[in-house]
């Protein structure tokens, strides 16, 4: 199929010429958009890995100091490090240097010898200057600057940059550094072992028997999509916290560490390992099981000999992506922790708790590793998935057997009570009134403007952010993607787009986030005006979900028969208009699966968006975090449940946008 | 040559359209001023309504978050400042900025009437004090009672092994609470004997947390019977209908100042000048007493409601310089003794 366009040359040739305009125009396009995921993913990440091998350190042999002797003349020239070896104590105090510490030159030299010394004077000799802080001002040549005895005490030194591998050599040296590594590890393993089964069952249920209220279940195992990763630490630490009336079903444990970490990353991974599964048995082929019928196989046998090699794909495609999920989130551990590092939590109490912007590029560098490790064994796994599906397999029918079905149906409820208790509890504390001492109910909880967070605004600016992420997005997303597959010109460019679109994916939210800082708040960037505006959230929303969005509209759109293009081009039509004619209606659905998912994971996120919000952009999902942090978590609930009733609204009107627009345009379905 | 460089010959030509279109949209009647705060968030609307009744042009927008975080903020926006005045910053983190330069020295309207301890020694001073902020402990009588706890009187009573477990604590890498108690205790007890107080704390503490309200909130809701935070808080939860009683410890407590300046190089000096003598009129000293007893002109302090008694002789003589030169050193050893709580072994 893929040669179709070849076929009729002539035509194609004459299309060229007319066609030229449509090359410009194609060229033009994957220029912007190669440009835009440049500037949004690839640039920021180089500017971080730069970030990641800057180090501080004091020059001390650079600067000069004089005595002014009792007689009124200069004594001899030392530098810092001549006094500071003479006084014999670790510089510093032994500390690292960062790019904030600062050292007293009045502390490097001994009070003994600079006894009776009134006037003092000092140069930097260093090559780009700047090591000297005289109350305030920075040195910036190399001329002497006298003090007298009494300001000694406001001349500070200052540490240089270097480029060099000290700081990951500091990380694998520092044991509460290194221990997230494992920690990470470990709460994403367990998950991974825990969701992945739980998953499998579910759509087993769904697929494979015939219990009532299939359609329920399913919208169920989706809801934790809806919502922050925040929200079921919040719903945990009500369950389960030492007021929680679950609280004695720990024995004893605390829900603040592993185990709250594990059991809430298990509700929010559900859904993406559910779907996953869900697609992987779908696809099965009934002729194996009737097959196997045929042969006696006994139903054990026959779910262990065709359901499960049938569906290996799907299970370990959606192992490694609750594994990236788990990871690279820090909702979770941020809010249930306790004092359990892990990476993700890392790279934020070093960037926002420390400002150590440094470090924070280094554990993302180290959380990219097992992030794209991840991806890499996710994507060659779901290419075989897809092949397996033939066109000559028949879909399976699922037959009536009471006991099973009965089963099946405890198990879904079970998962699905799990799921809801958890929204249920937050819904609840936040309409109480003083948890756990006055129980009567109370809208005290959602008056947000008198919290931390940035109050209602904070809401609203969520809600736009989302529909601008959803229009532009689902714009630069689609279009993006049909100069990829339906455009024949500048094929190193559409290669460069496509490689480029895949890696969004990759990259955890928090790394993102992290290098936008070190790109777009560079004094020498010209992009630095976006800093701090709505912008910039949009942009790196975009970015950040760009990936997933890209495939779907690959997806649809490798549905289409090339014809239509190559038909056209011999019509001396515009691409762009079978474009606006044929392509977006046919894929309308598509477009609006893309619009959805944007917008939903735009109110959800707060990994990539934590380290740019600015006062006039802060955001629900960033209030949810910070309400908490400060103790309010009441509120934090409240707003997590604000979230989660939006993107139930916007999924309502994604229903009911999907069926009318449908009506219209996807009339040519029926008759196929 | 860095990417930098090369984006910028890129992107030149596209963004000049770009940033002329934003610039044309913004013309302010009002002027505007970013201010820095790290004053609890419930109280900030009342500030800035409390302000504009006097000056209704000067439009406040508030960046607020926990004492630590706001200052490595500011430190880290030091070549390119967002704020244009801090209003409600521990004085520790002044004097580290009015070291590096950051502050405008400005006389406000009205200094003389200020205590001589709420103001920087300089002249004209960099920064001016509004009201002092002290350390307590919050205890959940219900929970102290279901726990079988006795009720603690000092700083020494929590480290009593029957606390296990039963005590949270701000961190004080990222709350400025956190930094005044360990400041404090390493001023009381000297440097050896205050870290081995905290070593025995330690292994009574449930939780270390973010901010130094959490401590007192989380007491007030029972997660946690005791909570190492500050008497403006309790007194605030406890008038919330929380069953709290707020302890000063015969010890006595450590105290930081909040404090207001200006930032240096901001665009609006005359309004940012503005703000900071209204910071320290009588009208704003009668404001923060409404939360805090100890205020910046003492003879119009009032008792405050759920405060407990005498704060003011429990202060102890705090050394700023001090706490602000060794604030580093301070913060990486504690971390490096307490952070690892949970870390598994190796």
């Amino acid at each position: 199929m893929s040669a179709s366009g070849e076929t009729a040359g002539a035509p194609v040739a004459a299309a060229a010429r007319g066609a030229t305009s449509d090359g410009i125009t194609t060229r033009g396009l994957i220029v912007i958009i190669a440009l835009y995921l440049v500037v949004a993913v690839a640039a920021p990440l180089l500017a971080m890995f730069e970030q990641s091998l800057r180090t501080y350190a004091f020059q001390l042999q650079d600067v000069e100091v004089q005595f002014q002797l009792p007689d009124g003349t200069w004594g001899e020239a030392h530098t810092l490090a001549h006094w500071q070896e003479r006084l014999g104590t670790p510089l510093n105090d032994g500390l690292r240097p960062s790019e904030r510490t600062r050292l007293q030159v009045s502390k490097l030299i001994s009070k003994a010898d600079r006894k009776d010394v009134e006037l003092f004077r000092l140069r930097d000799m260093s090559e780009d200057k700047g090591m000297l802080l005289f109350d305030g001002t920075i040195s910036t040549d190399d001329a002497w600057r006298e003090v007298e005895r009494s300001s000694l005490g406001k001349v500070l030194v200052r540490p240089i940059s270097h480029v060099t591998l000290d700081n990951y050599l500091f990380y694998f040296e520092t044991p509460s550094l290194r221990g997230s590594i494992l920690n990470s590890l470990i709460v994403s393993l367990i998950t991974m072992f825990i969701v992945v089964p739980l998953a499998f069952g579910f759509a087993y249920a769904i697929t494979r028997s015939c219990m009532p209220a299939k359609g329920l279940f399913k919208t169920v195992a989706m809801v934790p999509i809806l919502v922050p990763s925040l929200l079921p630490g919040i719903g945990l630490v009500y369950l389960f916290g030492n007021q929680g009336p679950l609280n004695t079903l720990l024995m004893g444990e605390s829900i603040y560490g592993p185990i709250g970490i594990v059991i809430a990353s298990v509700f929010f991974t559900f859904p993406h390992a559910f779907l996953i599964i869900l697609v992987a048995l779908s696809i099965s082929d009934a002729r194996l099981y009737e097959a196997s019928i045929a042969l006696r196989a006994t139903r054990w046998r026959t779910f262990w000999t065709v359901t499960v090699p049938g569906a290996r794909y799907g299970l370990i495609s959606s192992a490694f992506v609750v594994f990236t999920l788990v990871i690279t989130d820090f909702g979770v551990p941020k809010v249930i922790g306790g004092g359990y590092n892990v990476l993700a939590l890392d790279i934020y109490k070093q960037v926002i708790g420390q400002q150590n912007f440094q470090m924070g590029a280094v554990v993302s560098m180290i959380l990219l590793v097992p992030a794209l490790v991840a991806f890499a064994v996710d994507r060659r796994v779901r290419r075989r998935q897809v092949a397996l599906l033939s066109a000559r397999a028949v879909p399976y029918a699922p037959t009536r057997n009471l006991r099973f079905d009965t089963t099946m149906l405890a198990y879904c409820a079970l998962v699905s009570f799990f799921i809801v208790g958890i929204l249920a509890m937050c819904q609840l504390a936040a309409l109480f009134k003083f948890w756990p001492y006055d129980l009567s109910f109370s809208l005290k909880n959602y008056d947000f403007d008198r919290m931390d967070g940035g109050g209602w605004d904070s809401y609203g600016n969520s809600l736009r952010m989302a529909f601008y992420v959803a229009v532009i997005g689902t714009v630069i997303v689609f279009v993006g993607a049909f100069v990829v597959e339906k455009t024949r010109v500048f094929a190193g460019g559409r290669w460069l787009l496509q490689l480029l679109a895949m890696m969004p994916m990759a990259v955890p939210g928090m790394v993102l986030g992290l290098s936008y800082i070190f790109f777009f708040n560079h004094p020498e960037n010209p992009l630095g005006f976006l800093y701090g505006t709505m912008a910039i959230l949009v942009i790196c929303t975009i970015a950040h979900f760009y990936t997933v969005a890209h495939l779907t509209a690959t997806t649809s759109l490798k549905q289409m028969d090339r014809e239509f293009e190559s038909v056209s081009a011999s019509l001396k039509q515009s691409v762009w208009k079978v474009f606006g004619r044929v392509t977006m209606p046919v894929c309308q659905p598509a477009i609006l699966d893309i619009a959805i998912y944007m917008f939903v994971n735009a109110m959800t996120t707060v990994s990539a968006v934590v380290f740019l919000y600015r006062p006039q952009t802060t955001l629900a999902a960033v209030a949810v975090l910070n309400m908490d942090d400060a103790g309010d978590i009441a509120p934090a609930a409240a707003m997590g449940m604000m979230i989660f009733y939006t993107n139930v609204a916007a999924r309502l009107l994604h229903a009911g946008a999907g069926r009318i627009l449908g009506r219209r345009s996807q009339a040519w379905r029926q008759r196929g | 040559m860095s990417i930098h460089t090369y984006l910028k010959s890129l992107t030149a030509g596209v963004l000049g359209a770009a940033v002329a279109g934003l610039m044309a949209t913004t013309a302010f009647a009002q002027t505007e001023l970013t201010v820095y705060t790290a004053v609890e968030a419930e109280d900030l609307d009342k500030y800035a309504e409390r302000f504009n009744e006097a000056h209704p042009d000067i439009t406040i927008n508030w960046v607020r978050d926990s004492t630590g975080i706001i200052t490595a903020k500011l430190l880290a926006e030091k070549d390119n400042p967002q704020a244009d005045v801090v209003w409600g910053l521990a004085a520790t983190s002044l004097l580290l900025m009015k070291s590096e330069g950051m502050l405008e020295p400005y006389a406000p309207a009205g200094l003389d009437r200020l205590n001589d301890k709420f103001r920087d020694a300089a002249e004209p001073p960099y920064w001016t004090g509004m009201d002092a902020w002290v350390a307590a402990i919050c205890v959940n009588t219900v929970e102290a009672e279901n726990n079988g706890l006795p009720m603690p009187s000092s700083w020494e009573d929590l480290t009593d092994p029957v606390y296990q477990g039963h005590v949270a604590m701000p961190n004080p890498n990222s709350s400025g609470t956190g930094f005044l108690d360990v400041s404090s205790w390493l001023q009381l007890f000297g440097e050896d004997g205050g870290w081995d107080y905290m070593d025995r704390l330690h292994d009574n503490i449930a939780f270390y947390t973010h901010s130094g309200s959490k401590p007192c909130k989380d007491a007030a809701r029972g997660e946690v019977p005791i909570g190492v935070s500050f008497a403006f808080r309790g007194a605030k939860s406890k008038a919330d209908g929380a069953p709290l009683e707020i302890i000063i410890p015969t010890e006595g407590i450590g105290w930081d100042m909040e404090a207001t300046a200006i930032v240096a190089g901001t665009d609006n000096l005359e309004a940012a000048q503005t703000l900071v003598d209204w910071s320290i009129s009588e009208d704003a000293n009668r404001m923060y007493n409404e939360g805090y007893a100890v205020i910046g002109i003492t003879e119009l302090a009032q008792p405050v409601e759920h405060f407990p008694e005498g704060i003011t002789d429990a202060m102890i003589d705090n050394d700023f310089e001090w706490a602000a030169q060794n604030r580093e050193r301070i913060l990486a050893e504690w971390q490096s003794r307490y952070d690892e709580k949970s870390e598994p072994e190796g």
